[in-house]
């Protein structure tokens, strides 16, 4: 019985192998996870790229952004990451931590297509961790400000306010005109994004020393933070969270609010379901800030591959091919998602879209958040601390002191991983 | 001594498993939870650090972790309640005499025990929408206003509440039915003859015979509805203001999107501790409660 199922083993595991080598041997079959929108329509770019290189198989798949974070950590603990894969920024740090992305320096370096003076500084620095290009950017997201033009030009404003005091003069005089029920702008309190771009315009870095301590009691965080939250004070926003606003569309479309600070995606989405007689009533704006220079923050998704991969000219090449200024532009008419290079926006379909220049204004100026892997729950502590002093009545001074307890107990990790380095 | 060795080697496939899969895991996590594996531990295991209790120390400190047994017991407090007496009243109504088309209505009842809950998930969030939800239609009909079920922080446990026992509680309900018919027709028809009422029968026999059956069964939802993870999951994420966040989400949370895997182990023995606890004192009140 033994010798023979043994032998029937070896049988299966030989016919197993060589039905591997032979498709091997045809095609280089590349895993590529994209997600969300992306996900769904990249398979259409990759259809070009397949045919231009017969011999790689591009097998996409694709996964809801809720799911992605959980999923790729879970893929890396089994040793089941795929080639090629869509990454947030700002979960590049976490997996540089890991080890797990490719540095592409040298890629770059020999490539005809990819040009560093091209991209957006802020974009490209975002992917550069440690010296190291871990990441090429594929599409930006930073947040500016939509508003309604009638409304801000009935309460006597012709032009979007360039610095804080004029964004200021412009809520006080919509708020007094609107009454209680109407508000200047809507700030849902469960988004950290609308406070990490005001915050992101001042100097002084949200983080010291590689990232192990907090400096949420800087300056220039207590600037932003003030600003925050006396717009809660002054009544010119409503202390909601998003889950109270069925609608943000429907709200914006019966002037609740003449402000609201959001992404990318909305231009498409505003231009969808607001109704036909407010087709020319709104438009987008850089963000203003406290000294009117700009500035948000730099964000966005970029293309990287994965350190596991065993086939990575193949995975580059696929990078590549996505990163040609024509599949952006594509990848834009699909989705309405911004190209990172700045050759495309002189394309007309860009060139000419107004309510997109305020993203390519902003993003000159624009900084990335500190690049640590622990940065989306530092980021969620920073709302909470705001939500605190709008919702709980806390004072500025104690709020900020626990948050920055809080986030230098998150980063204790970080602070004794460099202390051991510096030991070595 | 040859006996013993026949015993354990046809054993041996079951305590295999049950020691690969079962035993190996739990002692593993037991000592996953004296250290601080996350993130970088993963990446080097050179940042593992040994922190003896802390992790425990650390989630008894956390506000969160608090709530989150808050939001539990509130769960198990009305859910299990509340399941109980629904099975049993289906249980007793398809075990009447009365009753009609027993096979179909069996079937309908035990049918949302085998649906998928992902499914059964959006067909609940569109029942229970503010504004075109069925619920919220029937309410407006009875000229009450409009409740924000899943976004306003009073409700959404409630509504929490009302999807699990609908979808658990036909489990519950055909082992109650069992122990239903169970019962000697003997003794109800003595009793009857007695001049017993149908409350009077239910109370002194019915309810009497399937005290085993009914402990088991509370043991079983008690220990289940701890685990509340899977209805916030797919409803509220854990929302509103973290009214749904249960003890195993908030694990879930620390484990898999934080990736602290030494925190969330010290959150699931904790929880472990609770939910044995809870049920022995179960068990012991109903040993008392025999006895007397």
């Amino acid at each position: 019985m033994k010798p023979r199922l043994a032998f029937w083993l070896a049988l299966a595991i030989l016919a197993l192998s060589l039905c591997s080598c032979r498709r091997a041997d045809e095609r280089t079959v590349l895993r590529f996870w994209g997600m969300g929108r992306e996900g769904e329509v990249v398979a259409q770019l990759i259809a070009e790229f397949e045919r231009e290189h017969p011999q790689i198989h591009v097998e996409v798949q694709q996964l809801p952004w809720t799911a992605a974070h959980e999923k790729l950590l879970t893929a890396f603990a089994g040793d089941a990451l795929p080639d090629v894969c869509q990454l947030g920024n700002t979960w590049l740090a976490e997996f540089a931590a890991l080890g797990a992305l490719q540095p592409l320096d040298g890629y770059v370096a020999q490539s005809p297509i990819v040009e560093k003076d091209d991209y957006f500084t802020a974009a490209w620095d975002t992917n550069v961790i440690g010296g190291k290009l871990l990441g090429l950017p594929w599409y930006l997201d930073t947040r500016v400000l939509f508003y309604r033009k009638d409304l801000l030009a009935r309460a006597g404003f012709l032009d979007a306010p360039r610095t804080w005091e004029q964004w200021q003069g412009a809520m006080a005089a919509i708020k007094s005109e609107a009454g209680a029920d109407a508000y200047a702008i809507l700030l849902p309190l469960d988004e950290f994004e609308p406070l990490l771009q005001l915050a992101l315009q001042q100097d002084e870095p949200l983080l010291l020393d590689g990232g192990t301590r907090a400096n949420f009691r800087s300056a220039g965080f207590r600037r932003a933070f003030a600003f925050y939250t006396d717009m809660f004070r002054q009544q010119w926003a409503p202390a909601m969270s998003d889950t109270q606003i069925s609608n943000v569309w429907n709200e914006f479309a019966r002037g609740f609010n003449t402000f609201y600070i959001t992404g990318p995606w909305n231009i498409g989405e505003f231009k969808r379901r607001l109704p036909a007689e407010l087709a020319d009533a709104w438009a987008t704006a850089p963000l203003p800030s406290s000294d009117g220079r700009g500035g948000g923050v730099a964000g966005g998704t970029s293309l990287a591959l994965f350190a596991s991969s065993r086939q990575q000219q193949a995975a580059w090449q696929l990078i590549e091919f996505l990163s040609r200024p024509a599949m952006q532009l594509r990848l834009h008419a699909l989705t309405g998602d911004l190209p990172p290079r700045r050759s495309v926006w002189s394309e007309p379909a860009l060139a000419n879209d107004e309510y997109a220049q305020a993203f390519r204004v902003q993003f000159e100026q624009a900084r990335p958040p500190p690049p640590v892997a622990e940065w989306e729950r530092i980021a969620i502590a920073m709302q909470l601390a705001a939500e605190r002093v709008v919702r709980g009545g806390v004072s500025s001074e104690d709020a900020l002191a626990r948050l920055d307890a809080e986030v230098d107990a998150m980063l204790e990790k970080r602070r004794w991983m460099r202390a051991q380095e510096q030991a070595r | 001594m040859k006996r013993p060795g026949a015993g354990w080697s046809f054993a041996a496939p079951a305590l295999i498993v049950i020691g690969l899969f079962f035993v190996g895991p739990v002692v593993a996590a037991l000592l996953l939870s004296f250290t601080d594996f996350d993130l970088y531990a993963l990446a080097d295991p050179h940042n593992l650090r040994l922190v003896g209790l802390r992790n425990y120390v650390d989630v008894l400190q956390t506000p969160l972790f608090w709530q989150a047994l808050g939001n539990t017991l509130y769960f198990v407090g009305i859910g299990v309640p509340l399941s109980l007496l629904v099975s049993l009243g289906a249980a007793l109504l398809l075990d009447s005499r009365l009753a009609r088309c027993k096979p179909f209505f069996r079937t309908a009842l035990f049918a949302p025990v085998v649906t998928t809950i992902v499914a059964v998930a959006v067909v609940f969030r569109y029942l229970f929408h503010t504004r075109y939800g069925l619920v919220n239609y029937g309410l407006g009909w009875l000229g009450l206003e409009p409740i924000d079920w899943l976004g306003d922080a009073a409700w959404s446990m409630p509504t929490i509440i009302l999807f699990a026992v609908w979808k658990n509680f036909g489990y519950n309900m055909i082992i109650l039915l069992a122990g239903l018919q169970a019962i000697p027709q003997e003794l109800h028809e003595a009793a009857r003859i007695d001049g017993a009422g149908s409350w009077q029968r239910l109370r002194h026999i019915t309810l009497p015979l399937l005290a085993p059956t009914l402990l088991v069964v509370s043991i079983i939802t008690v220990a289940g509805y701890f685990q509340l993870f899977a209805e916030p999951y797919v409803m509220t994420r854990g929302g509103p203001l973290q009214s749904t966040t249960s003890v195993l989400y908030f694990m879930y949370e620390e484990g898999f999107k934080w990736w602290n895997l030494g925190r969330a182990s010290a959150i699931a023995f904790l929880l472990f501790v609770l939910i044995l606890a809870v049920t022995s004192l179960l068990l012991r009140l109903s040993r008392r409660w025999g006895a007397a």
